[in-house]
C-alpha cells in the first residue's frame, strides 16, 4: 500500500487554466499539494505536476520571468505534464511560433482544419504503455480540449487518433506528459494520476 | 474517436436544481452536487449548470456552488446563467468551472464574447442561443426564451463563433419541453457550417430522439434535463442503445 497522503506533491504555480481543477483532483485522491513557483520547494517535492490551460507564448514568457523555464527541465524527480503543459515541454509550438522546454525533441503543430478544431470531448487512447497506464482497460477514454498537438516520435508512450494519429502522451527518463486532462477524465483519469504518484 | 457527448443540464434556483416545462412551471429535482456527483458515475460526458432565473432577476450564478461542484466532479462542467462581465467569469473559472455559458449578455453586447476568448481562450466560451421560429424564421430569443431579438439564428450563430465562442449551445424554444425530438435540421445546418462543436438541446423524449440528433442532427452533443432528472431514460440505458446503433459513445470509465 502506498501512503498517498504523505506524499510531497507539488503544482507548477503560473498562469495556466486549470490549477484549481489540479488540485482538487489530487485532493480526491486524498493529496494535498502546494502550488508553487518557487525553486526550493519544486526541488523538494517528491512529484511535480507542471499543468497548463492557455495559449503558448503566453504561458513561455510568464515561466521565463521566472525562470521556471530553465528549473522545470532540470528535475529529477518524476514529472507530469498535461495539456499545454505537455506542449510546453517539447521544442517548439506553432501556436504564436513559440520555442518551448526542449524536453522532448518534438514539435507542436496545428490540427489541419479538416474537422471542427479545438479537438474537444472524449476520445480512446491507444497502444498505452508503460505503468502510468496501468490497469485501464483497451478502451480507456479521456477528455480533450486542444487545438494543437504533439507529433507521434520515439517518446511517444499512447496515442490519440483526431483527423490525424498524434501522442496522447510522451515520456523520457523523469518526464511523463498526458495531452488530455486526467483531473476532468473520471474514472481513467484518476487511475493515471494515481499511478503518476506511485512512480 | 471523438465520442458523441451526452449532457444533463441541472438548472439551479436559489442552489437547488429545478427544470421548467418550456421554462415557466419549475420543480424541484435535488440537490444539485448530488445529483452532478450521480451523472458523473452513470456515464454522464459533462454536465451543464444554468442559472435559469439569473438573467431575469438578474442575480449572479453562486460562486460557492461551483466551487462545491468542483471539488466533487471528475468529470467537465459549464456554468451559465446570469454571466455577464469577465470578472464573473474570472471568478467561476476560477472557483473550478471548465466553460461558461453566456446567453443574453452576448446578445447585448456581442463584443463580451472577443473579451472572453481573448482573456480566457475559446475553449471555455461557450455561447447559449435559444431559437423560436416565427414565421418561417428562426429568431434569436434572450430571457429565457421570453424575448424575441432582431437577430436571425444562424446570423448570430455565424457571428458568436467569428468572436470567438468555442461552442454553440443551441436551444430550440420551439421543441423544449415537447418530447418530441430536436431541431435536427436547424442543428445540421449549424454543425455542418461552423468549426466549433454544436450543443444540441430541446425536445429530448425518448432514445431514438438522441440518435436522430447524432446522425441527422449532426450534433457534437445533445443536451437534455427532465428526462434524465425524473428518470423516464437512464444515461447507461440511453449510451448502452446510441453505441448499438453505431454512435461513437464512451461507455466504460463510469465507475
Amino acid at each position: 500500500m502506498y501512503l498517498a497522503h504523505l506524499m510531497n506533491i507539488a503544482i507548477v504555480k503560473y498562469n495556466a487554466g486549470n490549477v484549481r481543477s489540479v488540485t482538487y483532483a489530487l485532493q480526491r485522491l486524498g493529496i494535498e499539494p502546494c502550488i508553487s513557483d518557487d525553486a526550493e520547494v519544486l526541488h523538494a517535492a517528491d512529484k511535480v505536476i507542471f499543468p497548463g490551460v492557455g495559449e503558448a507564448s503566453t504561458a513561455m514568457a510568464y515561466l521565463k520571468q521566472r525562470g521556471l523555464d530553465k528549473l522545470i527541465p532540470a528535475l529529477q524527480q518524476p514529472v507530469l505534464g498535461v495539456c499545454l503543459g505537455l506542449q510546453l515541454m517539447c521544442r517548439h509550438s506553432e501556436e504564436n511560433n513559440t520555442p518551448c522546454l526542449g524536453i522532448f525533441d518534438v514539435d507542436v503543430k496545428r490540427f489541419p482544419p479538416k474537422d471542427k478544431v479545438p479537438h474537444m470531448g472524449w476520445n480512446r487512447v491507444e497502444k498505452m504503455q508503460g505503468p502510468l497506464f496501468e490497469g485501464l482497460s483497451q478502451e480507456a477514454y479521456l477528455y480533450y480540449v486542444h487545438s494543437y498537438y504533439a507529433e507521434e516520435s520515439r517518446y511517444t508512450i499512447a496515442s490519440t487518433e483526431y483527423i490525424l494519429p498524434y501522442s496522447a502522451s510522451l515520456h523520457k527518463d523523469n518526464f511523463y506528459a498526458l495531452q488530455a486532462h486526467p483531473e476532468k477524465s473520471g474514472k481513467d483519469g484518476e487511475k493515471i494520476l494515481e499511478n503518476f504518484l506511485k512512480l | 474517436m471523438l465520442t458523441k457527448r451526452i449532457i444533463p443540464c441541472l438548472d439551479i434556483k436559489d442552489g437547488k436544481t429545478v427544470k421548467g416545462v418550456n421554462f415557466v412551471e419549475l420543480r424541484d429535482a435535488g440537490d444539485p452536487v448530488e445529483l452532478a456527483k450521480l451523472y458523473a458515475e452513470q456515464g454522464a460526458d459533462e454536465l451543464v449548470f444554468l442559472d435559469i432565473t439569473a438573467t431575469v432577476e438578474k442575480r449572479k450564478t453562486l460562486v460557492e456552488l461551483v466551487s462545491r461542484v468542483a471539488a466533487e466532479l471528475n468529470i467537465p462542467f459549464t456554468v451559465g446563467g446570469g454571466i455577464s462581465s469577465k470578472e464573473d467569469v474570472s471568478a467561476l473559472l476560477a472557483a473550478g468551472a471548465d466553460k461558461i455559458s453566456i446567453n443574453s449578455s452576448a446578445v447585448k453586447n456581442p463584443d463580451l464574447i472577443n473579451e472572453l476568448a481573448l482573456e480566457f481562450g475559446s475553449q471555455c466560451v461557450v455561447v447559449a442561443i435559444d431559437t423560436r421560429n416565427i414565421d418561417g424564421k428562426d429568431i434569436v430569443h434572450t430571457h429565457g426564451g421570453r424575448t424575441p431579438t432582431n437577430l436571425e439564428t444562424r446570423a448570430w450563430a455565424r457571428e458568436v463563433v467569428a468572436r470567438g465562442a468555442g461552442e454553440i449551445l443551441l436551444t430550440s424554444m420551439d421543441h423544449d419541453g415537447t418530447k418530441a425530438g430536436f431541431a435536427n435540421k436547424l442543428t445540421a445546418e449549424l454543425s455542418a457550417e461552423l468549426a466549433v462543436p454544436i450543443i444540441a438541446s430541446g425536445g429530448a423524449g425518448t432514445m431514438p430522439h438522441f440518435k436522430d440528433v447524432f446522425t441527422t442532427g449532426k450534433a457534437d452533443a445533445a443536451l437534455a434535463a427532465s428526462i434524465f432528472h425524473f428518470k423516464e431514460i437512464g444515461i447507461p440505458d440511453l449510451k448502452g442503445y446510441l453505441k448499438e446503433e453505431g454512435i461513437a459513445m464512451r461507455l466504460n470509465n463510469v465507475k
